[in-house]
């Protein structure tokens, strides 16, 4: 039970981690027409962005308590 | 060659397919062994967000302006991470009240009012519709492309397409018989419809498969991978600018808004809520879907922005870009990938339509329509004895309505507008329903008109602002309207409300939809009161995990249980009910239903079974119909009121109780204090004894050592030394006796021998005994007696005591020669009274209660010596309080004292006196 509700604070600080990381001011950083490694800047910085934060969802999830 | 007939035999094809799984799905569901009990079920069942605007309204989208597609799916991967305080507590809510659609939730949260319900399904409706009308423009346009094979034919736009317009009416018919068998074949209980979830899982499959397909094919195989699409791009100016796409005024703000209104879609929009939360057969499968759902919504827009570049770099004439998945294949002549692309394009569409207007019947059936038949009453619907069939056919009315209200929006407004612009404006319609909802989960305050306030005010925002322009546009209305605002008022205009420009029209209207929706919720909520209803309902929602099971009904009816029973018949059918009374009868240790007792809680029972068919609205309103209406009773009031009095005189009882307890306290502590006193008392005695006592012996004993060392001393000497030695050993003999006496009659061990006494001659005597002693310091001595004077109880050696020591007293302090001594007896009230007065120095009256304790003496003792024991009045007080009278003193110093005590009569002198 405590471990369940401890793995929901996470998920909400994951959820803060989010809501910084795709907003102003930091998206801005990555607004320029560049490529890495042959992929644009943005574009590669949201998914990213986006599958690390899946990643901590999964292993906070599926761990075992 | 794709002729027409192929691609009408896939899509029947892949149709029949779904068909079979929904079947299947549901046999084994009745078997009792379910399919989609499963997490990864669970969240493919949610990717029913993916829809043909993802399918192909994201590419067309990226194309426009870059990354402008992601925040649809960032927004829900957002959303989702809060599922433990979200989506947790609406779905242990949705359990627990039996909860059918969000128009049933939003009815429920705010004390079940049919109104707000019957707002909430008209809000979903017409705010759903642009997004079906996507649905038909989509499929029929993928179906036309695919018919001008090989082709690539750019969809005209305008008024003459009557092509595609009955394309997409045939696909809108069509789509509307799918539904209806998907979703009304049956009425559910819960409105849990497993069938329809298989097929929805494996359509998400399916979607996300062919997209991939397309993706892969793009990227690799037209292109030489992502750098190759990206690389080629970069090199020209135009698509360079889709790489950065922030520089644009207003970009940042619409794209913070898209977020937040994608976020409210994944909760509101009523195929996500039908799908993740009256679906759900386990709470524990949000634990998974929690990563697997955005695991899939980014695989499947990965290749987003490769093909919508690829599609650019290919088409360089300007092909509809909304439509690249299918003809970047077609293109190239891949007439499998063409056709894989194009049934999933049609799954995206389906499954989004089966569900979404399924979630939307059930809300028009039980909150529309139901509320009103059953208050209309020439209809006297409450008497039909069969609803199952009327619920069915109301619900596959309302899928057709809704499918051909979408075609007709379509015809309408469709065509002007990109695919994924015509879905956000469905977006922000759902997105009104985030205030009332999420705001209401948490705090009680809420009330049923601020939720209707409130979404009016958002409600009529959203179509002032977004519907309004989207009809103009269309040519329906003059762009007048939009361009210049009405009657030219310019800070009018809907899509620019008070001068606000820059934004794009859905982030706009979101702006001011919200700010009208939360400010008339809060307003009408913070100034307003609430029903009873409201807040028993408000807090069963917001505290749903502090009292888990515990609820009730605000109303306190009651029904006779056959009455009941044939009301869920009505609804259920005949078996269930009476399977259900069974098991509620065996739940309550009864042997049959026949002996059940109509009171509040079986008609709380049936009201949660029926709303778990049509709504708690509308279950609340047919339960009244068969209940007696009793707005709480004169016998609920009473018990209730008797509670509360219990609970106050129990308080009452422990306030008394803790009195006594504090009184007892301080009883305990006054006899503590007594007793330290008495101990201080008695060390004190103690002390004053032994110094009493040592100093007649110190005399005696210096007179002695004298006599003993001079055996020369004078005879004279010797003799007056010794009558000393006998006076000082008399005293002390004396102070022996009356410190025993004392102590005899402090302990109550003192024998008595009452009798009957005649006080006058007791007086006499001691007179007589005394005059000696008067004569010696000449003091003279007058008595004065009543006659007849009645007999009083009393022990005659005490009271001979007494007299003899107030006399002595008389003389001893009386001048000698002028003395005068006067003993006065009478009778007073039941006892008989004697005074000795004298005319000796008086006593102050500071002393004057001093002198009865032990060893007190009036006078310096310093200066004078002590003439008695200091123990005389002690003793005499305690016989005469002994014998049941009292003892006191009047004196002023110079004009003598006066001593008196009261003895009581003879009991049966006293009761010849009373008898007077």
């Amino acid at each position: 039970m405590h471990a369940s509700s401890r793995k929901r604070q996470q998920l909400v600080g994951l959820f803060l981690l989010g809501c910084l990381m795709f907003n102003y001011p930091l998206i801005t950083l990555f607004d320029r027409p560049e490529l890495v490694l042959g992929v644009p800047l943005l574009y590669a910085y949201l998914f990213g962005a986006w599958a690390l934060i899946i990643a901590i969802v999964a292993v906070i999830v599926e761990r075992r308590d | 060659m794709l002729q027409g007939w192929l691609v009408v035999l896939a899509s029947f094809g892949y149709i029949g397919l779904l068909f079979a799984i929904a079947w299947y799905a549901d046999r084994r569901a009745r078997a009792g062994r379910s399919m989609i009990a499963s997490p990864v079920i669970y969240s493919l069942s949610l990717a029913v967000y993916a829809t043909a605007w993802t399918f192909y309204g994201s590419v067309g989208r990226a194309a426009h302006d870059g990354v402008g597609f992601l925040p649809i799916y960032i927004g829900p991967t957002l959303m989702i991470l809060l599922w433990g305080f979200v989506l947790r507590k609406m779905l242990r809510i949705t359990r627990i009240a039996r909860i059918t659609s969000l128009a049933d939730f939003a009815a429920s949260r705010y004390g079940k009012s049919a109104l707000l319900g019957g707002l909430v399904t008209v809000i979903a409706v017409i705010g759903i519709l642009p997004y079906i009308s996507l649905q038909l423009k989509a499929v029929s346009s993928s179906f036309e492309i695919l018919l001008s094979y090989p082709e690539v034919v750019v969809p005209e736009r305008g008024g003459s397409m009557p092509f595609l317009k009955v394309t997409a009416l045939y696909v809108a018919m069509f789509m509307a018989l799918f539904a209806i068998a998907f979703g009304t074949r049956q009425v559910d209980v819960g409105e849990r419809h497993e069938g329809m979830v298989a097929a929805i899982a494996f359509e998400s499959i399916v979607k996300l498969v062919s997209f991939l397909a397309v993706g892969i094919y793009v990227t690799f195989g037209l292109f030489d991978g992502f750098g190759d699409v990206f690389g080629r791009a970069a090199a020209r100016p135009d698509l360079a600018k889709l790489m950065a796409p922030f520089a644009t005024e207003g970009a940042l703000a619409n794209w913070a808004w898209m977020t937040v209104l994608s976020m409210f879609a994944i909760v509101f929009l009523p195929r996500q809520f039908q799908v993740a939360v009256i679906e759900n057969v386990d709470e524990r499968h949000l634990n998974t879907a929690v990563w697997l759902f955005p695991l899939y919504m980014l695989a499947i827009n990965l290749f987003v922005l490769p093909i919508a570049l690829g599609g650019l770099l290919t088409f360089s004439w300007g092909a509809d870009a909304d439509s690249f998945v299918l003809s970047l294949p077609m293109y190239h002549r891949q007439e499998a990938l063409t056709l894989l692309v194009f049934v999933g394009g049609i799954s995206a569409a389906t499954g989004m339509v089966i569900v979404e207007t399924v979630a939307l019947s059930t809300m028009v059936c039980n909150d529309l329509v139901m509320p009103i038949l059953l208050r209309w009453k020439r209809l006297d619907l409450a008497r039909r004895a069969d609803f199952t069939r009327l619920l069915l056919d109301i619900r596959r009315g309302a899928i057709v309505a809704i499918l051909l209200l979408g075609y007709f929006y379509f015809i309408v407004a469709g065509e002007a507008y990109a695919l994924v612009s015509i879905g956000l404006i469905s977006f922000a319609a759902v997105a009104q329903f985030a205030p009332p909802l999420l705001i209401g989960l948490y705090w009680k305050g809420g009330s049923r008109n601020g939720a209707l306030a409130g979404l009016l005010a958002g409600f009529s925002v959203w179509l002032y602002t977004l519907l309004l322009p989207a009809f103009a546009r269309s040519g329906w209305l003059g762009m007048d309207l939009v361009e210049a605002g009405p009657l030219g008022i310019d800070w009018l205009r809907p899509t620019h409300l008070f001068g606000l420009a820059v934004l794009d029209p859905v982030t706009h209207s979101m702006i001011w939809s919200m700010i009208a929706n939360v400010g008339a919720y809060l307003a009408v909520s913070l100034t307003g009161r609430q029903s009873v209803a409201e807040r028993h309902q408000a807090r069963l929602f917001v505290d749903v995990f502090r009292e888990p099971g515990k609820r009730g009904t605000a109303c306190r009816a009651t029904a006779s249980a056959g009455a009941l029973q044939s009301l869920l018949s009505r609804f259920l059918g005949g078996e269930r009910a009476a399977d259900l009374f069974r098991a509620y009868a065996r739940s309550r240790g009864v042997r049959s239903a026949d002996e059940l007792r109509g009171d509040p809680d079986l008609l709380a029972f049936a009201e949660l079974q029926l709303a778990g068919t049509i709504g708690a609205a509308s279950a609340h309103a047919m339960v009244a119909t068969v209940a007696q209406e009793q707005a709480p009773g004169l016998d609920e009031v009473m018990t209730i009121i008797d509670e509360a009095s219990q609970v106050i005189a129990y308080s009452h009882e422990l306030e008394e109780k803790q009195r006594e307890l504090e009184a007892a306290t301080a009883g305990l502590k006054a006899a503590n204090e007594r007793l330290k006193e008495l101990d201080r008392l008695k060390d004190d005695f103690i002390s004053t004894v032994t110094h009493e006592l040592r100093t007649p012996l110190t005399s005696i004993r210096a007179f002695s050592e004298i006599l003993h060392d001079n055996a020369d001393i004078d005879p004279a000497e010797r003799h007056r030394f010794l009558g000393l030695i006998i006076k000082e050993s008399e005293r002390l003999t004396r102070l022996i006796n009356q410190v025993l006496d004392l102590a005899k009659l402090e302990s109550g061990l003192a024998e008595w021998q009452n009798a009957e006494l005649d006080l006058n001659e007791i007086v006499a005597d001691a007179v007589g005994s005394t005059s000696q002693l008067f004569k010696g310091r000449s003091v003279a001595i007058e008595t004065e007696v009543a006659a007849a004077l009645p007999p009083v109880s009393a022990d005659r050696d005490r009271v001979m005591q007494v007299l003899l020591n107030l006399l002595s007293n008389a003389v001893k302090f009386s001048p000698a020669g002028t003395g005068r001594v006067r003993v006065r007896v009478e009778p007073e009230g039941n006892c008989v009274r004697v005074d000795v007065e004298d005319n000796g120095v008086g006593i102050e009256a500071a002393q004057q209660a001093a002198i009865f304790e032990k060893f007190r003496q009036v006078g310096d003792t310093l200066t004078h010596k002590p003439a008695g024991t200091g123990l005389g009045l002690a003793i005499c007080r305690q016989i005469v309080m002994r014998l049941g009278g009292r003892l006191w003193v009047k004196s002023s110093p110079g004009a003598g004292s006066v001593f008196s005590f009261t003895l009581p009569l003879a009991p049966h002198s006293a009761a010849a006196l009373a008898g007077e």
